[in-house]
């Protein structure tokens, strides 16, 4: 007679992908390396203004997608910025980057530099006697050594 | 199958790194491309399909990071999904949407940069992680696997394999989009190293950077706006077993493919009935058992563009084997030959071409 | 060109933890059901079409991994992926693959085993390698800072959102497929742990094991094989965004364009009368409110009233989410199928205890990527 295999949840058994993973070297495109190293030596935010609908895009990228236009005309913004959204983080989760899980809570904030059209997303200091809400002004807190990348920036805090 | 006609065509020059370019810029070359080759804009276009790879892109929905690129934001938005796997499976999805009479032009485009990632990893991860990955099999060694079973059975030697890398290269050296542009003596194809046997370093395709984009139309838009629609007169798709599973000295898949293709464009003898064939050959070998199942015995009209052997970034190849034959039948290749009138154009993907595509172009 | 309908869907038991079978197995038990519910065996189909999120599960070539699974051997097979959007853009291209006139009967299958990996980690790597990982925290982070901008707009209250959670959690109970089959008040989720400001544990979906299977044939087939077949009146959708830091956050751009441009196209003026059920993929309590909003099923700021009125609830004139919704069950790659195997089955009438009466008309909505929209409208009636 055929016995219906069953087995108890202990007697499963699982393979577990080690420490493997995948290295990347990921371009950053002409526009992008000209908006770190303009962070790096100089800790300035740079954007790329559409020819056609004028608005300046940070992160700069080389297309405006909704004209379909290629953009050449770089703008400094900021460095203040305008709050137009945020979050809280207080959940644990493995940051991909590092393996590691990501030290929580921390502030998620997108930023309106001011002369930007788009928001740039960064750190945002949660500090008890400065609660953020949407609108508030604020400002980046760059680290010393700086090596043209997004971790330049250290965070944004309440101007 | 009611036409659908490809009337415009772009790709970028592939090399082994353009470091100076993201992915999405490549993609914008190849669309812009495309488009100025249809004498169209992105307002004409009213669909999107893109092709790519989360792994060989190192990230998850990719596709995300191109949309900009390709008009997928353009004037509010486009309809848009993506096809992971090689460029003509995107191009076979692209035809349906307009054979299921929703639209009226879809852009195809296709990007990788092997540049970025490790592609023998990268290939690893196709296999199963419970019981093969451990192997360590990647692109490159399970192709040994299928050289060494399907060379032997067929009795070819080196010297066949040899030929079509001298054929590849000689062709690929008139191509100024290929990677390698210096042809190769047959000297120079049998002494390269071996990478695994029987596979010599010259056996294998370079790995690439590049982007390829197609534009498909319906047949009442190609007539008025085209002046050199190329017709896809019949198309194949199908998939094979893992490979532990099959028989690697055939591939049952492309059979089925090309039969398909060849039955809807009334091809009874591919030798006699077209005049040049692109094929997605990552390895030399694989021209050779591509062919069989194609049923194709001019050799000397196959991969006048240089093939993968010259070029070969994954996701991207296929869609440039249409370009390809597309730029013959309009009399516009590199290495244009006379009367050219109908191709095919083959694409695959997996490993040891586990899945094919087959299509049928006349001008 | 041909008009195109479902005719047969299976699911699989979802739950947290599928540890009992591999992914092949678990996309095989969906196939297996939704062959028995078209009665149609493997031989029957002409191709076969798959989707997930590679880094879920960390396999390259899914479609071809699970070929043995997925009925594809000697068959045409595709891999479509977008994300979140994955389930809804397989059931778009399953509508267009068969509408061609290149398939006359069509396998569709969304799967995820969410167990496998960290989902969190594995979202985050969607976002941009340079610009976005840094700071970015997976799908949560993202729509908490939608909802930051919500409630500041309109004054809309977490108390409002909790009473869309209630009624998803509710109708769950009636459907064996769900993964959270239990009831929840309004107080339990306002007391569940805070994850990211303002949501909590009980305003997000859970993550699950499970796959969706759904059969397309064209008319050709369609009413031989099912009596009361599915049609696809129509799809539409938008990817409109490559940065986040681009998005809009209110209205939810994509779905409002999506859903006019699909509404104009059906003549249809007035949803919220001429739709009888949606299944949305409204995976965190905020959505059920404010996407309803670019559906427009309500005014700016309005769609908490239509919420507490209980009009979505079963038994309203416009039911959503009879099936649980994706408050209740997630698995990412067939969350979006799921929901059209939900309407699908709704106008069989094969949608068993959570059947409403006289579905006419169905709206089933995809969510992903960068607040990506996708969406399709069913209907009992053969288009003409």
């Amino acid at each position: 007679m055929v016995q219906k295999n069953r087995l108890k949840r202990s007697d499963f058994i699982f393979v577990e992908s080690g420490d493997a993973f995948q290295p990347f070297q990921y371009s950053v495109g002409m526009e992008g390396s000209r908006f770190f190293a303009e962070i790096r030596d100089h800790k300035k935010f740079l954007g790329l203004r559409c020819p056609s609908c004028r608005k300046v895009y940070v992160p700069p990228r080389k297309i405006c997608g909704p004209c379909f236009k290629t953009m050449e005309e770089w703008v400094e913004v900021g460095p203040m910025g305008t709050l137009s959204a945020f979050t809280i983080l207080r959940f644990p989760f493995i940051d991909p980057e590092t393996g590691e899980k990501k030290p929580v809570p921390y502030g998620y904030g997108f930023i309106l530099l001011d002369g930007a059209s788009t928001q740039f997303q960064h750190f945002l200091k949660v500090d008890p006697d400065w609660p953020p809400s949407i609108g508030i002004r604020v400002k980046p807190v760059f680290a010393e050594d700086r090596q043209g990348k997004l971790s330049d920036i250290l965070h944004f805090e309440a101007a | 199958m009611e036409s659908v006609a490809i009337i415009g065509v772009g790709q970028t020059a592939f090399s082994p790194n353009r470091k100076d370019q993201t992915y999405a810029d490549l993609v914008y070359e190849a669309t812009a491309a495309a488009l100025s080759d249809a004498r169209l804009s992105i307002a004409n276009i009213d669909n999107i399909v893109t092709a790519s790879n989360d792994f060989f892109d190192g990230r998850t929905i990719s596709s995300m990071a191109v949309g900009d690129a390709c008009g997928a934001a353009f004037g509010g938005g486009k309809s848009i999904s993506t096809v992971e796997g090689d460029g003509t499976f995107a191009a076979f999805y692209g035809l349906s949407r307009i054979l299921s009479g929703n639209y009226d032009t879809t852009l195809v485009v296709a990007h990788s940069k092997s540049s970025e990632g490790d592609l023998r990893l990268l290939t690893n991860a196709f296999f199963d992680p419970l019981t093969e990955r451990l192997l360590g099999l990647d692109w490159v060694s399970s192709a040994a696997l299928q050289a060494r079973v399907f060379l032997r059975e067929k009795n070819i030697g080196n010297i066949e394999c040899g030929n079509v890398i001298v054929k590849n290269r000689a062709n690929g050296a008139k191509n100024p989009k290929a990677h390698l542009r210096k042809p190769l003596t047959i000297d120079e194809a049998l002494r390269s190293p071996l990478l695994a046997s029987p596979l010599k370093e010259t056996d294998v395709c370079p790995s690439s950077d590049g982007a390829a984009a197609i534009i498909l139309a319906s047949k009442s838009f190609a007539q008025k706006k085209s002046e050199r629609p190329i017709w896809v007169r019949g198309v194949g798709l199908c998939a094979d077993a893992p490979l532990g599973e099959r028989n690697l000295a055939e591939s049952k898949a492309l059979r089925l493919a090309a039969h398909q293709a060849y039955q809807m464009a009334g091809i009874d003898n591919p030798t006699a009935q077209v005049d040049l064939v692109e094929l997605s050959e990552q390895f030399s070998y694989q021209e050779l058992l591509w062919l069989e199942e194609l049923n194709y015995r001019n050799l000397s009209r196959v991969n006048l563009s240089g093939g993968c052997l010259s070029a070969h970034a994954w996701i991207v190849s296929g869609l440039v084997r249409i370009i390809e034959a597309s730029l013959q039948l309009r009399g516009q290749a590199s290495n244009q030959i006379s009367n050219a009138r109908r191709a095919v154009a083959h694409g695959q993907y997996g490993l040891c071409g586990q899945s094919h595509s087959v299509w049928v172009l006349e001008s | 060109m041909k008009r195109t309908a479902i005719v047969g869907c299976g699911q699989t038991d979802h739950s947290g933890n599928r540890f009992d079978v591999t992914g092949i197995e678990l996309i095989h038990e969906a196939v297996s059901r939704a062959l028995a519910d078209a009665d149609l065996t493997l031989a029957d189909i002409d191709g076969v079409v798959i989707g997930n999120m590679d880094h879920f599960e960390g396999i390259n070539g899914v479609e071809l991994w699970s070929i043995s699974g997925n009925g594809g051997i000697l068959k045409p097979t595709i891999k479509l992926t977008t994300g979140g959007t994955t389930g809804s853009t397989l059931a778009i291209g399953g509508y267009h693959l068969t509408a061609s006139g290149l398939f006359n009967k069509l396998l569709v299958i969304g799967w995820e085993k969410n167990s496998e990996s960290d989902t969190t980690g594995a979202i985050t790597t969607a976002f941009d390698p340079v610009w976005d990982r840094l700071v970015f925290a997976g799908a949560i982070s993202g729509l908490a800072v939608e909802a930051s901008a919500y409630m500041k707009k309109f004054g809309v209250t977490e108390k409002d959102a909790a009473r869309a959670v209630i009624r998803d959690r509710k109708h769950a109970v009636k459907n064996p497929h769900a993964h959270l089959r239990r009831e929840v008040t309004i107080e339990e989720v306002l007391r569940a742990p805070l994850l990211s400001d303002p949501i909590k544990a009980l305003d997000i979906c859970p993550r699950t094991d499970g796959a969706c299977a759904v059969i397309f044939a064209n008319e050709d087939y369609a009413e031989k094989i099912c009596p009361k077949p599915a049609w696809i009146l129509g799809a539409a959708n938008r990817h409109p965004y490559a940065y986040l830091g681009d998005v809009e956050w209110y209205p939810l751009k994509s779905l409002a364009l999506a859903s006019q441009e699909l509404y104009a196209k059906l003549g249809i003026k007035e949803p919220l009368k001429e739709i009888n059920l949606m299944e949305l993929y409204t995976p965190y309590s905020f959505a059920n409110l404010s996407w309803i909003e670019a559906l427009g099923l309500a005014k700016p700021g309005e769609g908490a009233k239509l919420i507490w009125e209980g009009v979505t609830d079963a038994g309203g004139t416009l039911p959503i989410n009879l099936s649980g919704g994706v408050l209740s069950t997630n698995p990412i790659g067939a969350t979006g199928l799921i929901r059209a195997a939900e309407c699908a089955h709704q106008i069989m009438g094969r949608a068993g205890e959570r059947q409403a009466p006289e579905v006419k008309k169905a709206l089933s909505t995809g969510f992903g990527g960068c607040f990506w929209s996708d969406i399709l409208i069913y209907g009992s009636e053969k288009p003409s």
